[in-house]
């Protein structure tokens, strides 16, 4: 199993898990791309976390106005009809725990990674970029004839790059 | 004997399911109080002793480690015994906090149970109606 299989794993594992047992709610697995280029324009609540360490990169929870709150009325039991501080709340501690759960995975296979406190935006038309990675595993769960869509990007640092081109076992282009 | 409960975690909705799983685990618990980060919930204890931290290790300003370890140094809250509950499962920092002397810790996502049972032998069991 190559990395790119261990992280998409590991994201459909923690995403399930974090939903049923914080929300009570059994999500289905999600389908699983890899994604490049600049993003298309996000419309709705985009939460974002950071990884740092050897590897580094960013893990991010998208979905509709309407999703989000769902989501905060499962997760705190109460009623939400719009987005409001305990919705933003309630999704990024839920890209927390994805995320955090996916890093805890990761770290057997990539030494010790940080993780940031998250951030999150509601809006319409607006576009993120990763300053560094391009390159983004994407993984869309159904639910209730919506989408949640969690993504990571991740790669190594420039000083472990070359020992990563080794355990991966691929040419090293230093070495060619 | 009820016992005060001091919950620290820099997300609201963490406090407020915690609120609801405190009262739910049969424990006599008084009162659950709230803080949004350690430099917060030291400025709480001060004023107000308690028996039972709950902290995440991940806040802003002061994180749960950095607590946790002015708590221990403390003569008067030493004995105040602190469970971490953190997305962490790093050995780094679940390490550092046994070190410092934590009374255990709960890895998020958690369940009620979890949480229970991390209170057994900490707390009183509330008595029977």
């Amino acid at each position: 199993m190559n990395l790119e299989d261990i992280i998409a794993k590991s994201m459909n594992q923690s995403a399930v898990d974090v939903f049923s047992t914080m929300l009570g709610v059994e999500l289905a697995a999600g389908a699983v791309t890899v994604e490049s280029g600049t993003p298309e324009a996000n419309d709705g609540v985009m939460s974002f976390i950071g990884l740092a360490g050897a590897w580094s990169g960013s893990g991010s929870l998208t979905c509709s106005p309407a999703l989000a709150c769902r989501i905060c009325a499962q997760m705190l039991m109460m009623e939400v009809a719009s987005v409001n501080e305990d919705v933003l709340d309630a999704v990024a501690e839920l890209t927390n725990m994805i995320i955090g759960s996916v890093k805890n995975d990761l770290e057997a296979h990539l030494g010790p990674l940080g993780l940031s406190i998250p951030t999150v935006v509601f809006g319409r038309n607006f576009k993120t970029k990763s300053a560094r990675t391009s390159e983004w595993i994407v993984l869309r769960f159904p639910w209730d004839h919506e989408v949640l869509v969690v993504k990571l990007c991740l790669a190594p640092s420039e000083k472990t790059a070359h020992a990563v081109t080794h355990m991966l076992g691929q040419t090293c282009p230093l070495e060619v | 004997m009820e016992s005060d409960v001091l919950v620290v975690d820099d997300s609201a909705a963490i406090r407020k399911i915690l609120q609801r799983v405190l009262r739910q685990t049969g424990m006599a618990i008084r009162n659950i109080l709230e803080a949004g980060d350690g430099q917060e919930a030291l400025e709480l204890i001060k004023s107000r002793p308690v028996d039972l931290v709950l902290s995440d290790i991940n806040m802003p300003k002061m994180d749960g480690i950095q607590l946790l370890a002015a708590l221990k140094a403390s003569a008067e809250w030493r004995s105040v015994p602190v469970v971490m509950i953190t997305t962490e499962g790093g050995e780094t920092k679940v390490s550092e906090a046994v070190r410092l002397g934590a009374a255990g810790y709960v890895r998020k996502p958690f369940t009620a149970d979890q949480i229970k049972e991390k209170l057994v032998g900490i707390l009183q069991p509330a008595p029977p109606l």
